[in-house]
């Protein structure tokens, strides 16, 4: 065990013992008591601090492994007792090795050099610490490993140079829509005034590129892209291009002439596209259009995709503007 | 004797029917076009451009031909019309009919086109209901129907929507809802999301205050309040001074 033990200050002397030596100072008259060494609490101190690297290392390894039953208690457990460890080692430091003393002192004074007196207090009420140094690099390394765990969730932000998988999407052309129920989607069976979710044919529902929305309008209403809309039949990405959320809400007038244009709406923070001019914010702050999907129908009276997007699918971020959907 | 009672009897029956019948149709058509004529034409082909109307109202409103008794009950029975602007958003109100009214009222609009008569939904299964309607009714009406909104207009809460005007209303899409056909939203999952609206309109709520069902949110409050209390008492405790 002391073998352990020396190993470890060895290893952290060796580390942390690289500056230069402290320079004595010009002896001055002591504010606060020097106080007895307390080897027994210090080491209790050491002894939380390395408890507390652990548990903030536990956290990240849990969160890494990703697989483990009760993952959230076990990531709450982890990363609550480092922090529980780390405010106990405060505590004894505070109760046990900080050398409190009260000193009245009246108010105002005008001294220059209140600041190295205050130095001075905190310098001295340290006196109980034999090992300043290990604890430092102790109480360092516990809380670098509690940042850390506190920093490891970021990993799943996603690719951080890899970013072709974002401009991927399964569309291409010929690709058949399917319902649901990956039944294929006849152009005869989209309806006016109805609203129609499909993913492409054979490929993974999940990717931000594969939902789309499928509405009807009138043909002689669609503005922009008039070839991509057989029978007025067009369709957008599901997805928001301002936050990601899914485009749940279509509104469409029962009478034109008294009431709101149709509209894709986003139900998170209501960006609102217009279906008939090429997916066009009409409202919201969505930054770009709703990427567009051009159809076609085939000899069978199904619906077909005859090309990919218009623009990149999914919520905006820095490089969206340089990169092209692709298939 | 009797036999021949009968006989009269019956024969006063089918002679005065076509007539009640008849009658039925002129109080129909006479409410209409005291009513509804001003923004629907009197014979419900539509005013497609602002036409001024009785009481100074700018009548201009859709055709009702084809739209049949479903419409015409269902906006009937809400209250939604008839409508005092044609530029607002019609909303449940008192409805100024009385049920002999509507019924020829709508036996009126019925008889302008081949429309769809009135559905009759039956008992769904609530399970089901709700994953339908968090797929095609929770976008807009939230997932516990209690309404929101839409850009460009309200979305009602489903709190006083009956079975039928919830069966009515998936199919026509009033305002600037949506229609669903028969193909999106079968007649059986129809009684499926209406079972779960019923449901909705009284959701089991436990614990206490509901809160428009927002979740278990004041004993979450009271849980803060206790630890945030807790979290004081150690402090008080750490930060004692130690006296000699």
């Amino acid at each position: 065990m002391t073998r352990i033990r020396d190993w470890l200050i060895t290893a952290t002397v060796l580390v942390a013992g690289r500056g230069k030596r402290p320079t004595p100072r010009d002896p001055k008259p002591r504010i606060v008591a020097a106080g007895e060494p307390d080897r027994r609490a210090e080491n209790v101190v050491l002894l939380l601090f390395l408890l507390a690297t652990v548990a903030g290392a536990a956290f990240i390894v849990v969160y890494a492994l990703d697989r483990l039953s009760n993952q959230t208690q076990w990531l709450g457990l982890s990363i609550g007792s480092a922090f529980a460890l780390l405010a106990l080692a405060s505590t004894v430091i505070a109760h046990r090795l900080v050398v409190t003393e009260e000193i009245v002192e009246p108010y105002p004074s005008e001294s220059p050099d209140a600041q190295g007196e205050i130095e001075q207090i905190v310098e001295e009420s340290g006196s109980r610490f034999t090992r300043k140094r290990l604890v430092a690099v102790a109480g360092a390394g516990a809380l670098g490993t509690l940042g850390a765990a506190l920093l490891a969730p970021a990993a799943s932000f996603g690719p951080l140079l890899r970013t072709g998988d974002l401009y991927r999407t399964a569309w291409r052309r010929g690709r058949r829509l399917v319902d649901d129920g990956g039944r294929p989607l006849a152009a005869d069976a989209i309806e006016e005034g109805a609203f129609y979710t499909a993913y492409p044919e054979g490929a993974d529902r999940e990717l931000v590129g594969s939902p789309i929305v499928v509405v009807r309008l009138p043909p002689a209403e669609i503005r922009d892209r008039r070839d991509w809309a057989p029978g007025g039949i067009v369709a957008f990405s599901k997805i928001c291009t301002h936050a990601g959320c899914a485009i749940a809400l279509y509104r469409k007038p029962t009478f034109a002439p008294t009431q709101p244009r149709p509209a894709l709406v986003c139900p998170c923070h209501y960006s609102t596209f217009d279906p008939a001019a090429g997916g066009a914010v009409l409202f919201g702050p969505a930054g770009r259009p709703l990427p567009q999907l051009p159809l076609e129908i085939d000899g069978a009276g199904h619906l077909r995709a005859a090309g990919t997007f218009s623009g990149p699918v999914g919520p905006s971020w820095w490089g969206v503007r340089m990169g092209k959907a692709h298939s | 004797m009797r036999a021949v009672v009968k006989l009269l009897t019956a024969l006063v029956v089918v002679l005065l029917l076509p007539a009640a019948a008849a009658a039925k149709d002129r109080r129909g058509a006479a409410l209409y076009a005291a009513n509804c004529a001003s923004c629907h034409g009197l014979n419900g082909q539509g005013v497609p451009t602002p036409t001024p109307g009785a009481n100074g109202i700018d009548g201009q409103g859709p055709p009702l031909r084809g739209s049949g008794a479903r419409a015409a009950d269902f906006y009937l029975r809400t209250g939604y019309m008839p409508l005092a602007n044609a530029h607002d958003q019609p909303s449940r109100k008192h409805v100024v009919f009385t049920e002999p009214e509507i019924r020829a009222l709508v036996g009126f609009v019925a008889s302008l086109g081949n429309g769809p008569a009135i559905p009759t939904p039956h008992p769904g299964n609530v399970s089901a209901g709700q994953r339908l309607f968090t797929d095609h009714c929770a976008g807009c009406h939230q997932a516990i129907a209690q309404g929101g909104y839409v850009t460009g207009a309200r979305v009602p809460p489903l709190t006083d929507a009956t079975d039928r005007q919830i069966a009515e209303a998936v199919r026509i899409g009033p305002y600037l809802m949506p229609r669903f056909s028969t193909k999106a939203v079968t007649p059986a999952q129809l009684n499926d999301i209406v079972a779960y609206v019923d449901y909705a309109k009284h959701p089991d709520d436990r614990g206490g205050w509901a809160i428009g069902h927002l979740g278990p949110w004041p004993e979450g409050a009271v849980t803060w309040l206790l630890a945030a209390a807790a979290l004081v008492g150690i402090c008080t405790l750490l930060g004692r001074r130690l006296r000699a």
